[in-house]
């Protein structure tokens, strides 16, 4: 296959790839859109393989086709098994090992790059570009382990502070930085010294960044990690001069970098220090902040519960992370169709950053097959809750506050909320009194609409809907 | 202790304080109840229904105001009737303190304790005893009957084989408790109704009753307290007049519950407009009793303007529902015991709210006005949302346009430094691509739906498995070589992403479903 087919097949591949992320803009076109990259990936797999280099030598010799195989075959196992058995709740941790085996292959690309034996190390643009391209590499990968590893709760939620870690970040930066210089000073083969213990700062960046991050703020890292993933491609395509990896490394890095924008907006906080790590952490002790709540608590029980929802007409659910973590997801699908049934207008609300992923609670509904025509955005559904005559809160605390609103004290202060204490009566499942990922008491509870259901989310949503059976 | 029920003397008065349904309640409170003999004849409630339900039918008003402990009335007391009442006793009926001054005096010296119902405060604690929402609900009601009554032709449209009936046209000014009747009267009668009152926030009850709510293009808000509405200024009554002027030439009927309290009620149909309704067009003046609001009431009487148009001031419509009226009254009235106490318990206690506000005269001292509550009704809307959030998120919007003006600068000169940093040719043309990439996904990215994030999320994983082209490239090299097994461990890494990616993004797409 000459060169000319290869790049025609490449272009060809882009515009699928791109196809493909605006496929998923809704609901209706978004498996074509998936079929899109697919195709896109084969063309683009099959054009490397068949293809040639502009110097009209074969991408591949037969060496090469075997090593292809024995690599090929085995990811392919790996990934189809992970897919198929990962369980909806777990996405978060999915997405983010995938985007460490990004950063690895990153890392591992542009190694293998710099160690080419035909690779022509006088050239600076292309060191730098493989520089570079580890750097980031290495970040993401150490990072996305470190978020894979919170979200699956093997290590704690809890932002690890170490002293002076700003300084700490910069010193690392700097000395990776210098040793930049030092690679790109010596000669030949020598380089890879530096260039090995800058990928070790950088896999050490990459641990600590995320270290640092609570786990409410989980949704942005793992967008910032995605964007980081794709600007790890983007720069693997500069170091091999491929356009296909540079444009579709900056598809992927600029839809990480909206979503995490997405998600900061959606949290008040500012883009910069997302993106630079660190974050959620400058409040110190947040739980000391804002005004002091008075009033008193008002308990609920299950009967009560099941003959709010009878007499309701307009019942908005919004679901949150406990409602992932207590698997009541399918109970709640089933209440949801009974009352549908009988002609309530029953709806969800999804605040942007419920869940720990973009996205998060859409998908376990989805797969409770609650039809997604009724799960509503924030924006959406903001301005109906004054007509609505009962909300359901399900493992969602701060998304709720209405300190975010009227307490400029508050640490969510600016935070847009839901506004569900605006509803006649809001019902608060939670599985005990603490307070959110934030810290952050919620005024919400104490208001007089506000009923308090306390207990597992699952046992309690099963009680009510066996109550709705009888 | 007994409470008294006597016959109202009033001319053309119907309405009775009891009910046998509600004296049973009182009897269940432990009360003795005492009735007039023909007490409730005028509301068809017969004698023997009373004694049915156990009361004490008494022949003469005498026996009444001597035995009973409590005298319950509909209409203020005749000086003759006060002249008949024993020392001590408790009256409980419409007084109107402010308009009878004379009447407290007499009740005064006569050193009996009054509590007037049409002072109880219009407070949400006290509408089960707000007898004067009772009354203009009634009165609100029956406006329309009386209206259709005297209107020529049907409320409802019809089309029929002989030809279309248009259905009537009914103004409602003043959506108060007997505007609201009126309203809903009005629409289930299918006359096309529309309304107009100077509190904004009365729209919504409007509008949820069927009418269609009339604004004026003025900006004032004529909530007053105590849920009636307040003297307006004069631009926006002449706007409002224009108004009315206008609907007065397009609507059969019109009726009006202006009343602003201690004042005579407002002028708001003039001759001139009900010169301007076509012959046979009602105007029903509900406010006929403080001075009415047209011009040409008068007060108790039916009138016919020269041009047909009938204006009706009738001042009694609660009486000619005696009934039903009565049975509303009558669970004020209970409502107000039941509050005071009981029978075990009753007490003329100061310290109630309601009671104090309705309180005239105790132990012949004047007690009214009481010192104000400062309770309006119905509640204000809540205060709008503090400031703070949206001036914050102003200063937020300002930094984020520097941030903006400095990543553009920023950006700016890192773009010089590569022209002048002279690189090759090969790496410019990469940079075209990735700069032109990164604004199509820019563009595409802001189109996906939130729903969609997730997805979104493992299928950019799945692409940016792209990678596995940059380890293909590097593994044909001899096999032992570390590049070769760096690569090769690369495309397997990549390849778990592109196939796991794809897969579980295909997984997620199938369960959406509408």
């Amino acid at each position: 296959m000459p060169y000319s087919l290869t790049t025609v097949l490449y272009i060809a591949a882009s515009i699928l790839f791109i196809l493909s992320l605006s496929g998923l803009s809704q609901q209706e076109t978004a498996r074509r859109g998936n079929l899109f990259g697919i195709i896109g990936m084969a063309i683009a797999i099959v054009a490397t393989m068949l293809g040639t280099g502009t110097t009209g030598d074969a991408n591949l010799s037969d060496s090469g086709y075997m090593m292809l195989l024995i690599s090929v075959l085995p990811g392919v196992l790996i990934g189809a098994v992970m897919a198929a058995r990962v369980a909806m709740t777990s996405m978060p941790e999915l997405v983010a090992i995938l985007h460490s085996f990004v950063g690895a292959a990153a890392v591992l690309v542009g190694l293998a790059s710099f160690l080419d034996p035909n690779a022509n190390h006088a050239d600076v643009v292309h060191n730098v570009e493989v520089y570079i391209g580890v750097f980031i590499g290495a970040i993401t990968f150490t990072g996305s382990v470190i978020a894979f590893l919170k979200l699956r709760g093997s290590i704690g939620g809890k932002p690890l502070m170490l002293p002076a870690r700003h300084l700490l970040n910069l010193a690392m930066v700097g000395a990776c930085v210098y040793f930049g210089y030092e690679f790109l000073t010596v000669h030949g083969a020598e380089g890879l010294t530096p260039l090995l213990i800058m990928t070790g700062i950088a896999c050490v960046i990459g641990i600590h960044m995320v270290m640092a991050i609570g786990g409410a703020d989980m949704p942005v890292v793992v967008s910032m990690l995605n964007s980081y993933s794709g600007w790890a491609a983007a720069a693997a395509g500069f170091m091999l001069s491929n356009d296909l990896l540079i444009i579709t490394g900056a598809l992927v890095g600029s839809s990480g970098a909206i979503l995490s924008y997405i998600m900061c907006k959606a949290m008040n906080r500012s883009f910069l220090s997302v993106i630079l790590g660190g974050f959620g952490s400058d409040g110190g002790a947040p739980a000391a902040k804002g005004k002091k709540i008075e009033g008193e608590i008002t308990e609920f029980n299950v009967d009560e519960a099941v003959a709010l929802l009878k007499g309701s007409k307009n019942i908005v659910v919004v679901p949150g992370y406990g409602m992932a973590v207590a698997q009541a997801q399918h109970s709640l699908s089933e209440v949801t169709k009974i009352l549908r049934k009988s002609g309530a207008n029953f709806r969800f609300a999804i605040h942007p950053v419920a869940g720990r992923l973009p996205g998060h609670m859409n998908v376990l509904l989805a797969e409770a097959n609650v039809p997604y025509d009724i799960v509503l955005e924030m924006e959406e559904i903001n301005e109906d809750f004054p007509e609505t005559d009962a909300v359901f809160v399900i493992g969602a605390n701060d998304i709720v506050n209405p300190s975010a609103l009227d307490d400029p004290a508050s640490p969510i202060a600016g935070m847009p909320v839901l506004e569900v204490w605006k509803a006649k009566t809001v019902v608060v499942m939670k599985r005990g009194r603490g307070t959110g990922y934030a810290g952050v008491d919620n005024p919400l509870f104490y208001k007089e609409n506000t009923r308090m259901l306390f207990g597992d989310a699952k046992k309690n949503v099963d009680a009510i809907l066996g109550k709705l059976r009888d | 202790m007994k409470i008294g029920i006597p016959k109202e003397i009033h001319p053309g008065e119907c309405r009775v304080a009891a009910t046998p349904k509600t004296v049973a309640r009182l009897q269940k409170f432990g009360f003795e109840v005492l009735v007039q003999s023909q007490a409730g004849v005028a509301a068809s409630f017969t004698d023997e229904a009373y004694r049915e339900a156990g009361c004490t039918i008494v022949d003469s008003a005498d026996a009444i105001w001597q035995q009973s402990d409590i005298a319950m009335k509909v209409r203020p007391p005749t000086e003759a009737e006060v002249d008949q009442m024993r020392q001590g006793l408790h009256l409980i009926s419409f007084i109107w303190p402010g308009q009878n001054k004379p009447l407290v005096e007499r009740l005064a010296a006569r050193k009996v304790d009054v509590l007037a119902m049409d002072k109880v405060p219009r407070i949400s604690r006290a509408q089960k005893l707000d007898a004067l929402s009772s009354m203009a609900n009634i009165a609100g009601y029956r406006s329309i009957i009386e209206a259709a009554v005297n209107f020529g032709r049907m409320f409802t449209g019809q089309i029929t084989a002989a030809g279309k009936m248009p259905p009537a046209k009914v103004l409602v000014i003043g959506a108060g408790v007997a505007g609201l009747a009126a309203i809903g009267a009005a629409k289930g009668l299918g006359a096309i109704v529309r309304s107009f009152d100077t509190r904004p926030v009365v729209k919504e009850q409007v509008e949820s009753m069927g009418a269609e709510f009339l604004e004026l293009d003025f900006e004032e808000d004529g909530t007053g307290e105590g849920g009636y509405a307040k003297v307006m200024s004069k631009a926006f009554i002449e706007a409002e007049m224009a108004l009315f002027l206008e609907q007065a030439k397009e609507v059969d009927i019109i009726v009006t519950t202006a009343l602003i309290p201690g004042k005579r009620a407002p002028i708001l149909i003039t001759t001139e407009m009900v010169e301007a309704m076509a012959p046979g067009s009602v105007v029903v003046d509900l406010a006929a009793e403080q001075g009415g609001n047209c011009q040409l009431t008068k007060p108790g009487e039916r009138y016919v303007h020269t041009n047909g148009v009938i204006v009706l001031g009738y001042t009694d419509l609660p009486s000619r529902m005696a009934a039903q009226s009565s049975q509303l009254y009558g669970s004020n009235l209970c409502h107000l015991l039941d509050d005071m106490g009981r029978a075990e318990n009753y007490k003329i206690n100061l310290e109630d709210v309601v009671v104090r506000g309705a309180l005239v005269l105790k132990d012949g001292e004047l007690m009214w006005p009481p010192p104000k509550i400062a309770d309006p009704s119905p509640p204000k809307k809540p205060a709008p949302p503090p400031e703070p959030a949206p001036v914050a998120a102003a200063a937020k919007k300002e930094d984020s346009g520097s941030s903006v003006s400095i990543s553009m600068i920023i950006a700016a000169a890192a773009l010089v430094g590569i022209g002048v940093a002279q690189p090759d040719n090969e790496f410019l043309a990469h940079l075209t691509v990735f700069v032109l990439a990164c604004f199509v996904g820019y563009q595409i990215i802001w189109n996906v739906a939130p729903a969609l994030h997730t997805p979104l999320m493992s299928v950019t994983n799945a692409i940016s498995g792209i990678i596995i082209i940059g380890g293909m490239l590097q593994i044909s090299g001899d096999s032992t070589s570390y590049a070769t097994i760096l690569g090769a461990v690369a495309v397997f890494i990549a390849t778990i992403n592109i196939a796991g990616g794809f897969l579980v993004t295909q997984r997620m797409l199938k369960m959406f479903r509408r």
